[in-house]
């Protein structure tokens, strides 16, 4: 069944053309840098790149994920210039392989916090005691957390909860993220009760107004040390961006959103 | 191996197809011998899945089941449990996304049992419900071979749903394809590496088995 408006084979092959050419043509050089950055950074690393192109002109393109893919990315040969990781292991464990531009820099350490829904019958207290009442109780149906077998905020939330000697009692009503932006998305939407997720996301104007949050001590779990590199493929401007996320205006965006800088978490 | 995570897939895969099946036979008879208007429509809808992304029915799901929706809030009132994190609602899910793989097979199936076959049946005293035992479902039986394979395979590697809508709940909503990527995600290769040619031999069988079967269907009768 052919009809007037079907394209013939020959102009076809003469898009398929000009859409390969274009594609080999495009530069690598002034293309904006591609950058890896864990999901807590998804809304402060917005607001900096978007500060780093008023200042500098220049773009970045920010790509979000978990940081254990990207590691594996850039290990695949992935074209990321510069990777920001939640766990600096994953950065130090590329640096080991030869795959960065030295060992990368420190730049903000990250908290948990617990998150409750609005009209959650659990209540938002970062020492977990209204956690345990609600255990008790019965109130609590399911809890959110990353999953602890590989994202980084869930091994801290695994660590906060074992050390309030919770965990073996929450462990039926967990239900686990992908990532710590998934698992912020099922405690804050209501699918769950609350949960323990990035203090970076629960400060974001997106979930603060759908969710209230409580900080969970620093000290009852291993710090969250936020690094990031440069790739042996880094051009100019992804260095530029590169020592921006180290300057001041950056470290006040990161602040704003509960990333304590480097130098106060030692 | 996560035997526990493949003990619910083929749960879960044994389910939709105790679901689809019924519902299956009736739409695709219904589909195959009778011309309506809204034809077109109805098949156009029931082949969706297979071009929708998962995630459009992920969203769904978790829009319409989560705690704050009427619905989700008459579910909970009615079975005291939500759909999202649950068996049931990965079972909804599922039967959704297997619509065109239980019914596009079995359709094709009674599309080519003769209307005359049919008819002699008929004629000859049979009742509706005999003919439909006796003649059709015999006739059309590749096709029910065909579609239980498909669903069952497909069952097993859905992932886009089960990822949004599941959270992981080993024994609930943990999936051998999520047991899978949450492998991966934690470097475990040797543990991915058994499930996935666990997985790669198994739905390799099970089209295989379909292909079979069709190849046997086009040769002539005697």
């Amino acid at each position: 069944m052919l009809s007037p408006a079907y394209p013939s084979r020959r102009r076809f092959l003469f898009l398929g053309a000009c859409f390969l050419t274009g594609l080999g043509t495009e530069g690598r050089t002034d293309e904006s840098p591609l950058a890896a950055a864990a999901s807590d950074l998804q809304f402060a690393l917005k607001d900096a790149a978007m500060l780093f192109t008023r200042n500098t002109g220049k773009a970045v393109r920010l790509s979000f994920g978990s940081s254990g893919n990207f590691y594996r990315q850039i290990v695949q040969g992935a074209p990321f210039e510069v990777f920001l990781s939640a766990d600096e292991s994953y950065v130090l464990a590329l640096h080991r392989q030869g795959l960065t531009d030295g060992d990368g820099a420190l730049f903000a350490v990250g908290r948990i916090v617990l998150m409750t829904p609005h009209g959650s019958p659990l209540k938002a207290d970062g020492s977990l005691g209204d956690l345990r009442a609600a255990l008790d109780d019965g109130r609590l149906k399911r809890f959110a957390i990353a999953n602890p077998e590989h994202a980084p905020y869930g091994k801290r939330a695994e660590e906060a909860l074992r050390r309030a000697d919770l965990w073996e009692r929450i462990r039926p009503l967990l239900v686990f993220g992908e990532n710590v932006t998934q698992a912020a998305q099922f405690a804050a939407s209501g699918a769950a009760q609350g949960g323990i997720v990035a203090y970076s996301l629960a400060l974001s104007p997106t979930l603060s107004r759908l969710a209230a949050f409580d900080l969970i001590p620093e000290d009852w779990h291993a710090p969250l040390r936020q690094r990031m590199v440069l790739t042996k493929t880094a051009g100019a401007a992804a260095r530029a961006f590169y020592e921006f996320v180290q300057s001041n205006p950056a470290r006040e965006i990161l602040r704003r959103y509960g990333f304590v800088p480097p130098d106060k978490a030692d | 191996m996560d035997w526990n995570a493949l003990e619910l897939s083929i749960r879960l895969a044994l389910w939709t197809c105790a679901v689809l099946l019924p519902v299956g036979l009736c739409v695709a008879r219904v589909l195959a011998w009778r011309s309506f208007r809204a034809k077109g429509f109805v098949e156009a809808l029931i082949a969706l899945p297979l071009v929708l992304p998962p995630t459009v029915l992920g969203y769904y799901l978790l829009v319409a089941f989560g705690a704050t929706s009427v619905l989700g809030r008459a579910y909970q009132s009615l079975f005291g449990s939500s759909l999202v994190f649950t068996f049931e609602g990965l079972l909804l899910a599922s039967v959704i996304f297997n619509l065109p793989f239980a019914i596009q097979p079995l359709q094709r199936a009674f599309e080519a049992v003769p209307l005359h076959v049919r008819e002699a049946a008929w004629v000859s005293g049979l009742s509706y419900w005999r003919t439909f035992w006796r003649v059709e479902l015999p006739l059309a039986w590749m096709g029910v071979v065909s579609a239980l394979s498909l669903v069952f395979a497909h069952t097993l590697g859905e992932f886009g749903v089960v990822l949004m809508v599941g959270g992981s709940v080993p024994g609930e909503t943990k999936t051998v394809a999520i047991a899978i990527y949450d492998r991966v995600q934690a470097f475990d290769d040797v543990a991915a590496g058994i499930m996935s040619a666990f997985l790669l031999a198994f739905s390799f069988v099970a089209i295989g088995l379909v292909y079979m079967l069709a190849g046997r269907r086009d040769q002539p009768h005697v």
